[in-house]
């Protein structure tokens, strides 16, 4: 149809390993967290093995998606021709305690302020779905 | 009866190569430079230098900084310390504390501690060589891509975020970060080695431009080519060297952990504050005995908020701490009195520990200030990483 060349994407995350049922959970629009079954520690699964206990059994649980902003900033700087500048890159802490890396969506970016209370909302793809999160 | 590391060794040996946009040299040649002029400096033959420490700055990752290989390039043979150490910009502090143990244990008389990077490339932007954009998969594994789709480039975005929290819990404002630039540059000026010797107001600071708000152009480090040596020796033989010895009096690490962990932080309370303690402790000196800074600078706010970990100040008091101008010259707490990392040159954690050397020995010129006691950090990864050193001319 067209011989444009499409616009560059953000880099798109997919599974590893350790991290298919993240994945797949956000597919399902569920944010899904991994739990320690020796200590019961919370984590994103980023690693086998827990950074509380070091054990490395774990089971699967699913956050409430809510949370508050950790801190935030807004990039101006490009670095990377997937992303329009400015945009707001933040931290949000889930209500649980697992922090994640994330950005803020559906308010303007000098209306965030740390500590706002927000709820994860699915930034989706076609095989992969990233939690951003919202004004709760 | 004191410490037993107190005063056990001393610098003896200072190399600096030009800094900044300083092409046509590989890194191991601009390390074998700055050894060279650290050896001349220190009046030992080179076949005396028994141990080497080496730190490679970004371009180890990157490719091409500078490895175990420089052992050979610099031909020190039969030496019996030998290490590739990265803590990222806390490395150089703990150099000098590893060649300090080892040197004390007996190990070695004379390391040399060395690094070097050149990370700008002829034509390219400063930004560029950190950002990282450039080596980014378009489909990163597992959960580590989050940041890469959130649009987390290099440290910029993550110091931002930090100092975001900090201006939000303590009220601190741009004038008062902007105070620690204008004091950096108006150091500078006097520095013929610095990058950036034209005079800075608070209006161009808040002129420069965002590269990630909060964090203005004129927050953010320099990025530089060079190399910095130093060579640390026992305390007995130092005080017959060439150079007038730099002693150790202190010695502190502070490594706080993952930022994403649950209870962390790490935005506010760095490793800073846990290295405090045992080189304070080490020194028998607390941090109304210093006399003057030499911080690790990365940004305005890594010389904020290390000033209240080291207690110079309570936690959330930095700014207006920092606000009436007394880390510039004239001012009642002299800090970065080279330039720093934002206006003289970014060698990591050698560009505090090179001017704390110059200014251990009184060859500051004129920006010469009071050096019984300096407070020298090293800072590195996203305040991950800290190094301490208590230095000062006199071994007592
Ligand atoms: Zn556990």
């Amino acid at each position: 149809m067209t011989d444009a060349t499409p616009a560059p994407s953000r880099p798109l995350p997919q599974a590893d390993e350790i991290s298919k049922e993240f994945f797949d959970g956000g597919m399902a629009g569920r944010l899904m967290l991994m739990k320690c079954t020796a200590c019961g520690a919370l984590r994103l699964p980023s690693r086998r093995h827990c950074d509380v206990c070091l054990a490395d059994e774990t089971a699967w649980v699913e956050s409430s998606g809510k949370g508050v902003v950790r801190s935030f900033g807004i990039m101006h700087q490009r670095y990377h021709p997937g992303f329009q500048t400015p945009y707001n890159v933040a931290f949000v802490e889930l209500e649980e305690g697992v922090r994640l890396p994330t950005n803020i969506v559906g308010v303007a970016n000098d209306a965030i302020r740390v500590g706002m209370p927000v709820v994860v909302e699915w930034d989706r793809y076609e095989d992969v779905a990233l939690p951003k999160f919202r004004p709760a | 009866m004191g410490h037993p590391m107190r005063g056990a060794t001393a610098i003896t040996g200072l190399g600096i190569t030009p800094m900044g946009r300083i092409f046509g040299k590989s890194a191991n040649e601009l390390a074998a430079d700055a050894v060279r002029e650290a050896i001349a400096d220190s009046g030992l033959r080179k076949d005396e230098i028994d141990g080497l420490l080496i730190n490679p700055g970004i371009t180890g990752t990157t490719g091409g900084g500078i490895g175990l290989g420089l052992q050979n390039y610099l031909g020190l043979n039969n030496l019996r310390l030998l290490n590739h150490m990265n803590a990222a910009g806390s490395t150089a502090a703990q150099m000098v504390q590893y060649a300090s143990l080892a040197i004390a244990a007996g190990m070695a008389n004379h390391v040399v501690c060395v690094f070097a990077d050149n990370p700008l490339t002829e034509g390219k932007s400063s930004g560029s060589s950190y950002g990282g954009a450039s080596r980014m998969p378009s489909r990163p594994q597992g959960v580590a891509g989050l940041y890469q789709h959130a649009g987390f480039f290099g440290p910029n975005t993550s110091y931002a975020l930090a100092c975001s929290r900090h201006m939000e819990l303590y009220g601190t404002t741009h004038d008062q970060l902007g105070a620690i630039a204008v004091a950096e540059r108006a150091w500078a000026v006097m520095n013929p080695r610095a990058q950036m010797r034209d005079p800075m107001t608070l209006e161009m600071y808040h002129a420069s431009r965002w590269i990630v708000e909060p964090l203005h152009l004129l927050d953010c480090c320099l990025v530089s080519n060079g190399a910095v040596a130093v060579i640390v020796s026992g305390a007995d033989q130092a005080k017959d060297m060439k150079a007038p010895p730099v002693y150790v009096l202190g010695m502190g690490q502070g490594h706080p952990g993952d930022p994403l962990r649950s209870g962390s932080d790490w935005e506010t309370e760095t490793g800073a504050k846990i290295a405090a303690k045992t080189a304070f402790s080490m020194a028998g000196l607390g941090p109304r005995d210093m006399t003057q800074l030499q911080l690790y600078d990365c940004y305005t706010y890594t010389v904020l908020v290390t000033l209240e970990d080291y207690g110079f100040c309570a936690k959330g008091e930095g700014g207006p701490f920092v606000a009436d101008g007394k880390l510039g010259p004239g001012g009642s707490l002299p800090t970065n009195t080279g330039g720093g990392e934002l206006s003289g040159y970014y060698m990591w954690g050698m560009t505090p520990l090179s001017e704390a050397v110059i200014q251990g020995r009184g060859q500051g010129g004129e920006r010469q200030q009071k050096n019984d006691a300096i407070l020298c950090t090293g800072n590195g990864g996203i305040l991950n990483y800290h190094g301490a050193l208590i230095l000062g001319p006199n071994r007592s």
